[in-house]
């Protein structure tokens, strides 16, 4: 039960009930799919870069588990005002987190810090990184769908 | 040889759920602290004793060569062989053993009948399948439609996953060839009226591939008197080993069929100028031949007999409406699939909860079940659902095991409140 715990902390279950930033971005400059062939979980990310590099706005759409959507909510905080480079940045420490490779840092990660509960559930994984895959692949306007697989 | 040793199954009077379960000894383990409740038989059964040690059994004291060899050993692994394929034909009541092909799987099997009954479909031909099929009954005739420009037409099915007989005779014409019906669903459980089925196909001139790779381990099955044209069968599924399936075919078809694959065992003489293929149903087995995997099978069959095929589907029939008596009262659950008659299945969504968490936090409770799409996805799509929660029921599960999965959900609801 404890590890359950760790996994769906009360945080995660809020943004998975209510996910954040639920929506379309009419002025979105950047997007990209992504899909989880093994349990059909799908997301849009929706990006809004300004002239300067800076995410001015991120949103998304889709369906998914409480992992991918709270996962997919709580990046889009993270992210919004971050530089390109930062996002990537950020990309790669949740990435460490999630897999146990690495060391993350805790004050970057902030608030992301909450899905360390993932590390005891590898086959949920895929659930939590679906949207930074797909968020990566937005930044590069990646024309094909994000596949887990 | 002497045969592996074999526990003998329940007695005749009761059926003692377990003394099957002893039998299986990959249930007596915990996962997660808890005993292990295996509630993902559609996707794969676990294994009795018996076939674990036949297949050792096998490797340890008999493997050779099948159909050259002439030394000992050679002879043993042929005569295991074949008298596997006898085993199965008696179990589908086939007329013939060269009606039965080994293959790979279910899948296979499929495929097989696409590419080698299909290569004389042309252009406006019309293969019918159902909603409700398995990926592996849609994607190799979409395939063929592809490569012979035959179009596929699709039964509809209703609210509970039932069948629509009318709209199925609205479809059959003078250009169907081919119709792919599976006989029990893997993601809603429905088992299909096939007799009638087949019968409107011939009807209609069509030839019949009937799906039983999910029916085999829950009823008695007869392929003459279904008068089905095809069937298949997935040995993992009936508590054989992975790797083997069979392909049953009525001879005449199988006769006037090209062969599916070239190579060793499927010729008769082979020179550059003129090659002889071989009499069935060694035609369509190229190559040396998954051996192991018959011989395992065939020690499944015989488990499933010794207890009873329809002693085993009455008490999955008890244990299925028990199942759905206590999913009844868990609040927000909704089933996926009601047909009036259906077997061994329960799927389910919970409303407010992914599947995949359901999934998640049953299995830290020792409880195994599948979560997704099952390889059905335009029955989710039917539903509108990206996926289902799914119990399914083998001969070694217990009211138990069910009470357990009822007791999960409940746990499931408690940590998403």
């Amino acid at each position: 039960m404890d590890d359950l715990r760790d996994l769906y902390q009360e945080v995660i279950l809020d943004h998975g009930k209510h996910p954040r930033n639920f929506r379309k971005a009419p002025a979105a400059n950047r997007t990209a799919h992504g899909y989880n062939p093994l349990c059909g979980d799908q997301v849009e990310i929706f990006l809004e870069l300004d002239e300067g590099g800076v995410v001015k706005d991120i949103c998304f759409q889709g369906s998914g588990c409480a992992i991918s959507t709270a996962s997919t909510s709580m990046m889009t905080q993270a992210l919004k005002g971050k530089t390109l480079a930062q996002a990537r940045a950020l990309f790669e420490e949740f990435h460490a987190l999630i897999t146990g490779t690495g060391e993350p840092d805790p004050e970057k990660l902030g608030k992301l810090a909450v899905f360390s509960g993932v590390r005891e559930f590898p086959n949920r994984a895929k659930c939590a990184t679906l949207a930074w895959h797909t968020m990566c692949a937005a930044l590069e306007n990646r024309a094909e769908p994000v596949s887990t697989e | 040889m002497t045969s592996a040793a074999h526990t003998a199954p329940a007695n005749e009077q009761t059926y003692d759920v377990h003394r099957i379960k002893a039998d299986f000894p990959i249930l007596a383990q915990q996962v997660h602290g808890h005993p292990l409740v295996y509630l993902d038989n559609a996707a794969t059964t676990q294994k009795p004793r018996a076939v674990i040690s036949a297949l050792e059994h096998y490797y340890a004291a008999d493997n050779a060569n099948i159909h050259r060899g002439v030394h000992e050993l050679s002879g043993r692994a042929t005569k295991q062989y074949e008298e596997a394929r006898a085993a199965v034909r008696a179990f589908l009541n086939a007329a013939d053993d060269r009606e039965i092909i080994f293959v790979r799987g279910a899948t296979e099997g499929i495929n097989l009948v696409a590419d080698s009954f299909g290569r004389s479909f042309r252009a406006g031909d019309e293969i019918i399948v159902s909603t409700m099929e398995h990926h592996s009954n849609i994607v190799p005739w979409q395939m063929l439609c592809e490569r012979s420009g035959a179009v596929l037409k699709v039964v509809p099915i209703d609210d509970d996953g039932e069948f629509l007989m009318d709209e199925y005779e609205k479809l059959l014409s003078p250009r169907t060839r081919m119709v792919g019906i599976v006989h029990q669903s893997n993601s809603l459980g429905t088992v299909n009226p096939v007799k009638e089925t087949i019968a409107r196909a011939h009807a209609a001139g069509a030839r019949v591939l009937v799906d039983g790779a999910q029916a085999a381990p829950h009823q008695r099955l007869d392929v003459r008197a279904l008068d089905t044209d095809f069937y298949v069968l997935s040995g993992h599924k009936m508590y054989g080993p992975t790797g083997i399936g069979v392909l049953y075919g009525k001879r005449e078809l199988l006769e006037s069929m090209p062969p599916y694959q070239g190579g060793g065992d499927m010729i008769l003489s082979v020179s550059f100028e003129k090659t002889v293929y071989n009499k069935l149903p060694y035609k369509f087995e190229a190559g040396t031949p998954h051996i192991a995997g018959p011989i395992g099978l065939k020690a499944a069959i015989d488990y499933m007999q010794a207890v009873g095929l329809e002693r085993i589907a009455a008490h999955e029939h008890e244990l299925l409406a028990y199942g759905c008596e206590l999913l009844a009262e868990i609040p927000g659950l909704r089933m996926i699939g009601t047909a009036a008659v259906r077997s061994s299945v329960l799927s389910f969504v919970l409303e407010g909860i992914h599947p995949h968490d359901i999934g998640t936090i049953l299995d830290r409770e020792g409880i195994a079940i599948r979560t997704g799409h099952h390889c059905a996805q335009p029955v989710m799509a039917r539903y509108g659902v990206p996926a289902t929660a799914r119990a399914s029921l083998a001969m070694y599960n217990s009211r138990s095991d069910v009470e357990a999965l009822a007791r999960g959900l409940r746990k499931t609801i408690e940590v998403f409140s």
